[in-house]
């Protein structure tokens, strides 16, 4: 596995929060997709291997959990909460709004033809006294109308052509 | 009327100017002065408190605390776990969040007198996995604490150790539930188990005993261990002892965090004095009283029977803004406090599409174990997304309600129920806008707000 030597240094030390190895089958994926941005086959086998346990148990839980990936993404990830009370505060024109802004479609097998951006439908975020709430990558971004979530887009667009 | 004001327990310093959220703050506002104290004590001194003060658990059941710390087998042998459940999922809830971001070490020092208490000696905090910020924030303060003897080995020189670990979910709403939190925990798919015999407190985690308790639960533990079992139990009202803290969402002027006294304010004062009302032009048309899968409320029902008060029994007739906001009236009135999310609809909202986002909620986030739960879900999002995008038929709304009342009590967890109360609720309370969709949907604005 080709890995950062600080994750695999982490990978050994969450091992140990754990009287049982099968544990850490979660945090190791964290680990791994937070380095390698999803979890590839080879992942699947290693952390099999590292946490002794047989191949189907680590895949029965990626193919569970929703954070998980199995493919590639955007560079950053936008996540909007679909759910109710985001919902009634117009959470879907937000989404909208990004998907026009990146010329793309919602879904983790989309990618932005500028390769910036993928961006998913996720439920309640646990914010909704300030929706519609937006997730992106690992910040929380809340009262995201149309107007804030091309001020976003702009950002996102503007860090991208820096980079260039 | 002036609204009246908050009782500030829990959420004391959230929001306040210049409180981080670092040790030294904590400690500066007198931060593990409690925990000093309570580990001098007995630990059954402490339990004893608990059941006194009557605390009931704030992750969505209302289950009391202290009968739930007693259920704790004691005698296996087995070390003895307690989990804080920090899975915070429930559509309409954030009070967890804020506790976490803003003090997490409030949580912590509740967190280890309730294992102090119990004898516990590994706790792991479950915080969802869309939490990233939250999870280094705690794992800071865990540190800190641990550099200040406060966690791990011989914790302030009793002898007593006990360590905190986090715990990070990955985006599935059933962790939720305490035994697919544990599956979950030891790195498996959510998959609830099965009770009897999986009780938690005698066949939890590695099937030793295990205890598991809400973030906010814990953090009333701490007041309760600073302030005593009675003196807690005198804020609030009998049976419905604390603080609650509502999160209101939707369409009200000021939605937020509030926290008050459980039952002495009622709906109406929450929504119309302390949120400033419906939006300008607008009345209130439904209330999700306690999270999603709470039964909605319709402005305009009457509630009548008999309640208890002190020795009496007493006739009361309520609407939607008279009902004292506490577990117990909610429960008379045939929904429930739950997590204390309250989500506000007023009368721009078509009660037919609020369902459809709410059914493919829980479509999405069945385990998928049991097959009424599992199938029933995904046919009532499938029909009630087909009324809105495809061809509604006016007896869909009959439906609906068919395929719902086929789950609850043959389910291996309360999701089963959580799945299908919203769709029982909105069909018989809202039956009118159900039968006439068909034709109504024809009439309705085409630029209104897309709620799925
Ligand atoms: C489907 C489902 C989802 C749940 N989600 C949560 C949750 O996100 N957070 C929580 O604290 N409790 C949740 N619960 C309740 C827990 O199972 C458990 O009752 C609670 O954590 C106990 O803590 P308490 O007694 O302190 O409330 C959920 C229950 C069910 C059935
Ligand atoms: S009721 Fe639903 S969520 Fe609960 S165990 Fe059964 S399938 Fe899973
Ligand atoms: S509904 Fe969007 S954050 Fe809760």
């Amino acid at each position: 596995m080709n890995l950062k030597p600080e994750t695999f240094q982490r990978i050994d030390e969450v091992i140990t929060h754990y009287p049982v190895k099968r544990s850490a089958t979660l945090p190791l994926l964290h680990l791994i997709q937070e380095d390698a941005g999803y979890i590839s086959d080879e992942a699947i086998a290693w952390i099999a291997r590292k946490l002794e346990l047989e191949l189907i148990n680590v895949l029965e839980v990626v193919t569970f959990y929703p954070m998980f990936r199995r493919a590639p993404i955007g560079r950053r990830h936008v996540k909007v909460c679909r759910t109710l009370s985001c919902a009634l505060k117009g959470g879907y024109k937000t989404c909208e709004t990004f998907e026009k802004e990146f010329n793309t479609r919602l879904g983790t097998n989309h990618i932005s033809p500028d390769g910036e951006v993928t961006i998913e439908f996720v439920e309640c975020l646990a914010s909704c006294g300030t929706a519609p709430v937006v997730m992106i990558d690992e910040k929380l971004h809340e009262n995201v109308d149309v107007a804030k979530a091309k001020q976003l887009s702009d950002q996102i667009k503007a860090e991208a052509a820096a980079r260039k | 009327m002036p609204a009246p004001a908050q009782h500030r327990i829990i959420f004391k310093h959230i929001d306040e100017p210049g409180y981080t959220n670092d040790i030294d703050c904590y400690l500066r506002n007198g931060g593990y002065e409690v925990l000093k104290k309570s580990v001098t004590r007995k630990p059954e001194e402490l339990i004893d408190e608990v059941k006194k003060s009557g605390l009931r658990g704030r992750g969505g059941a209302g289950f009391p605390c202290g009968v739930k710390w007693g259920l704790v087998d004691r005698k296996s042998g087995k070390p003895i776990y307690l989990i804080v459940n920090a899975d915070e999922s429930e559509p309409g809830t954030f009070k967890d969040r804020y506790i976490m971001h803003q003090d997490p070490h409030q949580l912590i020092e509740g967190t280890i007198i309730s294992c102090f208490a119990n004898n516990v000696k590994q706790a792991y905090i479950y915080i969802r996995g869309e939490m990233p910020e939250g999870a280094r924030i705690l794992e800071k303060a865990i540190a800190e604490a641990r550099a200040k003897n406060f966690v791990g080995p011989n914790i302030l020189g009793t002898g007593y150790s006990c360590e905190i670990y986090v715990h990070r979910g990955a985006g599935a709403y059933i962790c939720g539930e305490e035994t697919g939190l544990i599956e979950s925990l030891e790195g498996k798919r959510a998959n609830p188990r099965i009770k009897p015999p999986y009780f938690p407190a005698v066949l939890g985690l590695y099937q030793c005993p295990t205890i598991v308790n809400n973030v906010e639960t814990l953090c009333h533990v701490r007041y309760i261990a600073e302030h005593g079992g009675e003196a807690y139990s005198k804020i609030g009202t009998p049976g419905n002892t604390g603080t609650r803290i509502f999160c209101v969402s939707g369409h009200v002027q000021r939605p937020g965090y509030y926290e008050f006294p459980a039952g002495t304010i009622t709906m109406g004062v929450l929504l119309n004095d302390i949120c400033g009302g419906p939006l300008p032009g607008r009345t209130f048309k439904a209330v999700i009283p306690g999270g999603s899968s709470a039964k909605v409320l319709r402005f305009g029902e009457r509630y009548k029977g008999k309640r208890k008060v002190g020795p009496d029994m007493v006739d009361y007739d309520w609407g939607v803004e008279d009902v004292p906001m506490d577990f117990d009236s909610l429960a008379m009135i045939g929904s429930m406090g739950g997590s204390g999310g309250v989500i506000v609809m007023d009368d721009t909202v078509n009660m037919v599409e609020a369902l459809a986002n709410i059914n493919a909620f829980y479509s999405h986030e069945s385990c998928g174990q049991c097959t009424p739960c599992r199938e029933g879900s995904l046919w009532m999002k499938k029909i009630s997304a087909r009324m809105v995008h495809g061809e509604a038929r006016p007896q869909d709304g009959a439906l609906l309600k068919s395929v719902a009342d086929q789950i609850p009590g043959r389910t291996i967890c309360a999701f089963g129920e959580a799945c299908s109360w919203p769709t029982q609720s909105f069909i018989i309370k809202f039956k009118d806008e159900f039968d006439a969709y068909s034709e109504v949907k024809k009439t309705l604005p085409a630029d209104r707000t897309v709620l799925v």
